[in-house]
């Protein structure tokens, strides 16, 4: 390892950045995948790599993809959920592995809702 | 590709007794069979300060919390959280008394009450790779003190933000660099004292453990002030208690990889500033905590404590100006240097700036460590951090700062922490050790393992700790087995006065304030046992009587099977008899019946 001058502190504060952002949580963009056992089986988990291999590609930051589990329609799995900081939360359904590309590239990137893809904007109400 | 999911573990030497070191290859192995390596990560962090509930794990990016985790569980919980997304509710947290689990982590009580300076790497970062703690923005201070401030402006930012000392006295340790800054010498040392004796505080080994960057950034800084830039050499030396195996580990790694990056040694950052910092591991004494007793043992010599009319900032280790501060108070450095002393100032109280990190132990539900702002109330450590006390049993009393402080009633529950309003009834802040006692905790017992704790661990150099203390153990010793006097409680409070007045160092100084306190504030205690020979708490073996009580009896002979003097007596269905003379008080019977038929007096 070399001798740091107070440049490569931050050459390696901009490497981290990412790391950094995944354990905290917070993040310009949030994509949660909908797994459980019927989006897993209509394909959920090709979404995912699809997602990631685009964060990699992409060199995002700042972008978290998550999972949970089943969101509850089930007949239009696979289901995305694109949240954005400060918007309220976009329903994604009947994904393919073209259309997710698509949405991360206009909606995530962009920050235009991909309205042909979406079932619906906000969420339940919880209790 | 860059892991999508990070699993925090808790490596703290609590959860490390609990088997988390063994859970994190069980992860992995169970992460590859699902073919999950790649994506999700498994990270050792230090302690994460929860550590009734551990061994524990946050599950970031999502922020949900598990805890109590066991071997067997692992292979469910990565199948349903990890592989498929759904959440497992038995491995989540319940709040005492309350059905529904907490999922995450910023819901629970416990965490989100405190407010994290020193700590605010905890559970985020793995202490044994640095990039990691210069990626929260580490080592960012000390670029700023060495490029853009000189050091009398470092040490001003240090003195406006009240930074006092945290290892119990309190000092202004601004104060205490400026002297050390103009105090003359070929050499200057620059301690940091990790001897952490309280029983019951574990505050230091945290940090240490979790973060020990944080104190290395700290003692660099301090280095360059007092030094006026490397006008004379300066030396730094951690002293740390032998029995932190973890911490010494990585702190080592800590300093290994600094060094390599040329954080330490010579020539830090390019900056021509010079300094290197060597470990010591203590011999295992309390009195060693002690700055001067600290600086006599690192030179080689027993851990004695000398009069201080000359500060040890003039005439510290091997006669040079020594600057001595306690871990917490390092780590407090760069967060002060890098958001300023203003920010600093507006956390805590008008004397009592900044926040104070609390080992809450005793009894109480949530054990653990917790870092708040000065001058939040007891009440809402015990009540809404802490949760309480277990068993729906009532509070009593609270011991903070340890063998030197005081226990603090009911009554006096909604003080504000600081240092100046707990010395005010008679008890100090200490280093952060907070025990919790209930209702069968007996004060005049508590008084007698303080002073026990001190007899042991009194150098013996100066007459009146090293005779006081053992005289006043004696005395309680005695009105613990039903052999007090009338006129004890006035000759307690007679040799306190002598041992405060005349001893050489704190250690003495400060030893009869549980006796004092207690005396003030539970003082029907002592008379009880003293006067009537009873212990109202249920404790004090010679004073207690077992006996069964007939009406709620239901002869199931449980106690009896347990008995080990086989001192109960009865038949099947009948009421049951202890017999008074075999009987020694073990409690056995009383933790087994179902029926509270047991009754202690």
């Amino acid at each position: 390892m070399p001798r740091l001058k107070p440049e490569d502190l931050e050459k390696i504060r901009e490497r981290m950045r990412g790391t950094v952002t995944l354990r905290e949580g917070k993040a310009k963009a949030k994509i949660i995948v909908h797994m459980g056992t019927c989006g897993i089986s209509a394909g959920a988990r090709k979404i995912m790599s699809t997602l990631l291999s685009l964060t990699e590609e992409k060199k995002t930051e700042d972008i978290i993809v998550t999972t949970s589990g089943c969101a509850g329609f089930c007949s239009k799995e696979p289901m995305a959920t694109v949240e954005l900081k400060g918007e309220a939360p976009v329903k994604y359904v009947n994904l393919t592995e073209e259309k997710i590309t698509k949405i991360f590239n206009e909606h995530i990137l962009g920050g235009k809702i991909v309205k042909d893809f979406a079932l619906a904007i906000g969420s339940e109400q919880l209790g | 590709m860059p892991y999508r999911m990070n699993l925090m573990l808790c490596g703290g030497t609590g959860c490390a007794a609990q088997g988390s070191f063994k859970l994190k290859g069980v992860i992995e192995q169970e992460l590859k069979k699902n073919n999950l390596q790649d994506e999700i990560q498994v990270v050792m962090t230090g302690c994460n300060g929860f550590c009734a509930q551990g061994p524990l794990m946050a599950v970031q990016p999502d922020g949900i919390f598990y805890q109590m985790l066991t071997e067997k569980e692992i292979p469910y919980l990565v199948e349903e959280h990890f592989l498929k997304g759904r959440t497992v509710k038995k491995l989540m947290y319940t709040p005492p008394l309350e059905e529904k689990p907490v999922p995450k982590m910023s819901e629970i009580p416990f965490f989100n009450k405190q407010r994290l300076i020193v700590l605010k790497n905890r559970g985020l970062i793995d202490p044994e790779k640095i990039d990691e703690y210069i990626a929260r923005d580490g080592y960012k201070a000390l670029t700023k003190a060495l490029s853009k401030m000189t050091p009398d402006e470092v040490i001003k930012e240090i003195k406006d933000s009240g930074l006092r000392g945290r290892g119990g006295g309190g000092f202004p340790t601004g104060r205490k660099w400026e002297s050390a800054r103009h105090a003359n010498g070929d050499i200057k040392y620059i301690i940091c004292n990790a001897d952490e004796g309280d029983p019951g505080a574990f505050m230091d080994r945290s940090v240490l453990e979790a973060d020990p960057h944080s104190v290395i950034e700290g003692m660099i800084i301090g280095a360059y002030a007092i030094s006026n830039a490397g006008e004379m050499p300066v030396i730094g030396y951690v002293y740390v208690r032998n029995e932190y195996p973890l911490a010494i580990e990585h702190l080592t790694i800590a300093l290994k990889q600094a060094r390599e990056y040329g954080l330490v040694g010579r020539n830090i950052l390019g900056s021509g500033f010079n300094f290197s910092i060597k470990i010591n591991r203590g011999g295992g004494a309390f009195v060693a905590g002690e700055s001067s007793a600290l600086m006599s043992s690192l030179e080689g010599n027993v851990a004695e404590p000398r009069a201080k009319y000359i500060h040890t900032v003039e005439v510290g280790a091997w006669g040079m100006p020594s600057c001595l501060n306690n871990v917490e108070t390092w780590a407090n450095v760069p967060v002060i240097i890098d958001r300023g002393s203003e920010w600093f100032s507006k956390i805590g109280t008008e004397n009592s700036k900044g926040t104070k990190i609390f080992s809450l132990v005793g009894k109480i539900n949530n054990t653990g460590l917790v870092e708040v702002p000065m001058g939040i109330k007891l009440r809402e450590i015990i009540y809404d951090i802490g949760e309480g006390i277990p068993g729906g049993k009532k509070f009593k009393g609270v011991q903070t700062g340890g063998p030197s402080g005081g226990v603090i009633p009911e009554k006096l529950l909604d003080l504000p922490v600081d240092y100046d309003e707990l010395a005010k009834v008679g008890s100090i802040m200490g280093s952060g050790g907070m025990i919790v006692m209930d209702e069968n905790t007996c004060m005049v017992d508590v008084a007698k393992y303080f002073l026990n704790f001190l007899k042991e661990e009194s150098c013996g150099k100066c007459v009146p700790c090293r005779e006081g203390i053992e005289r006043m153990h004696e005395i309680l010793d005695n009105i613990t087995k039903g052999k007090g006097k009338e006129g004890d409680i006035e000759l307690l409070e007679e040799i306190s006065e002598v041992v405060i007045d005349t001893s050489l160092c704190a250690l003495g100084a400060t030893a009869p304030n549980p006796v004092l306190t207690t005396i003030k504030y539970f003082r029907d205690e002592y008379e009880a046992h003293i006067i009537d020979k009873r212990c109202p708490a249920g404790v004090c073996k010679e004073l207690i009587e077992y006996s069964i009580l007939a009406d709620k009896c239901t002869g199931c002979g449980a106690c009896a099977k347990q008995c080990p003097q086989e001192a109960i007596s009865g038949e099947k269905k009948e009421p049951h008899k202890i017999d008074k003379d075999k009987c020694i008080k073990c409690g056995a019977c009383y933790e087994v019946c179902n029926f509270e038929a047991v009754r202690i007096q």
